[in-house]
């Protein structure tokens, strides 16, 4: 192979300031679409637990729509799809109105995506618990709002911080996609360069650096969470 | 103060109550005993609605749990209850436990609801315990801790679902010991037990239930001088013969 290896093209200008910028913008995407998936993702894994019928259909609805559509169609789909089908004002919006289409586009559609994930997570930690507890808590005058806010929740999030950790995870690297509907992220930016320079085995080296950087950064900020909120005296959370 | 009348009840096809009528009077303590799958706990997890019934009426000093007007949150914050396997909830500390239906449910002021749970862990001698979180504690601690937790909301009345039954032996008495001094304060118990010297020191009658049925429901002296039912003087001669 006959490659002409130029690491300093990493620290010259403009394409330092390229990798940056796309690395804020794939953390930007990542977070925000996070924070969406975080809350949806709790509200929708609790629906699938209430017993009456019509939250549980919404719920399993819901999760099932978002799990079994590729990310690569949705991301489409809510990309050109969407603005068509919504009534003619909204779709102007979507299209013209809106700042950074593209961007808001990813971040709802990651989020709804993780979202569907982490209903699944937030689902399945809260079986985890006996059902005595529920009917303790119903038993001393909480309602069943309160049952969740105060006991339900609190532990389902601590028995489901290692597959969240994984979620969290996915959401940086399934933000490479966002660059298909021309969000200039990480992996866009690292395309440019080579196109740019030929230089991508530097261009890519230095993504693929910061994507590792991220998802430590997320490992430990996930891992201190886990300690920090373990509780006293349990054996099975204690165990790392 | 508690009024069950003609109690039926389905899992499905499966009839788990079989017309049960009885009732407690304030100050009384009930034991009900039976083999297991006879019907105890869901008798009375109906009576603070925990577990619906499809058919017949129970009134708590007056309420009606059935009705669907009913308020049960509210109704059910004035009826404690102990549980098997204790349902403390592992993230708060022993103090937390206590307080947060004071605090949620009665609206007391965090003070109030601190002061009340010490109060009440004295009681039950486990004041050192405060700090701690219920996996830290023994089988025997963390249930005397579930019932300081119930009489934090100053219940009219206390139910307790087997209890004993998830402690190993040593730990019993200790619990049984907390139990045997609520009901000689006056508290109105039910209590769902195998433990036949407790139901023959402070119960005022004991039920004899046998796949859903009340088999008997007799004074204390008489179920244990001449149970009428041969079901029930099989039941005794087998949990009684050591």
């Amino acid at each position: 192979m006959n490659y002409k290896w130029d690491w300093g093209i990493l620290l010259q200008e403009p394409y330092f300031g390229w990798i940056w910028a796309g690395f804020g913008w794939t953390c930007a995407v990542a977070i925000l679409a996070w924070m969406i998936a975080l809350s949806l993702g709790s509200v929708i894994g609790v629906l699938r637990t209430i017993p009456h019928p019509l939250p549980r259909a919404i719920g399993t609805a819901y999760v099932e729509l978002f799990r079994n559509i590729p990310l690569l169609v949705q991301l489409f789909l809510w990309y050109f799809v969407v603005p068509e089908v919504v009534p003619r004002e909204a779709g102007m919006f979507l299209k013209r109105g809106l700042p950074m289409p593209e961007f808001w586009t990813a971040v709802v559609c990651l989020g709804f995506y993780h979202g569907a994930r982490v209903a699944e997570q937030v689902r399945s930690g809260i079986g985890a618990i006996r059902d005595g507890q529920r009917q303790a808590a119903l038993a001393m005058g909480l309602t069943t709002t309160q049952v969740y806010r105060y006991v339900l929740l609190p532990v389902s999030y601590r028995i489901i911080i290692p597959p969240l950790t994984s979620d969290f995870l996915g959401v940086f690297k399934n933000s490479s996609l966002a660059l298909t509907i021309g969000v200039i992220e990480l992996t866009a930016r690292s395309r440019q360069i080579e196109e740019y320079t030929f230089q991508g085995f530097e261009a890519f080296a230095a993504a693929t650096v910061l994507y590792s950087l991220v998802t430590f950064a997320v490992m430990t900020l996930m891992h201190v969470t886990e300690r920090r909120t373990r509780i006293p005296g349990m054996i099975s959370l204690e165990a790392k | 103060m508690i009024e069950v009348k003609n109690v039926s009840k389905w899992y499905g096809d499966f009839h788990v109550l079989k017309d049960c009528s009885t009732s407690v009077a304030k100050g009384q303590v009930v034991v009900i005993c039976g083999p297991s799958g006879s019907g105890k706990s869901t008798l009375i997890k109906c009576i603070n609605g925990l577990e619906p019934f499809q058919k017949g009426a129970i009134a708590v000093n007056g309420t009606s749990v059935g009705d669907p007007a009913t308020n049960l949150s509210k109704l059910r914050s004035r009826i404690g209850m102990v549980f098997q396997n204790f349902e403390l909830f592992p993230h708060m500390t022993v103090i937390r436990n206590i307080m947060l239906a004071q605090v949620k449910v009665l609206g007391r002021t965090e003070a109030e609801a601190e002061e009340r749970a010490m109060k009440l862990l004295t009681r039950v001698g486990l004041v050192d315990q405060a700090a701690k979180h219920p996996a830290q504690l023994s089988g025997g601690q963390q249930q005397r801790v579930a019932i300081a937790r119930a009489l934090a909301m100053d219940p009219i009345a206390m139910l307790f679902d087997e209890p004993t039954s998830a402690l190993d032996p040593e730990m019993i008495n200790e619990v049984l010991d907390v139990m045997v001094a609520l009901a000689e304060d006056g508290m109105t118990m039910m209590v769902v037990t195998h433990e036949m010297g407790f139901a023959k020191k402070v119960a005022d009658r004991v039920i004899f239930m046998d796949e859903g049925h009340i088999v008997e429901d007799a004074t204390t002296e008489d179920f244990f001088g001449t149970p009428r039912s041969e079901r029930a003087q099989m039941f005794l001669s087998k949990i009684l013969s050591h």
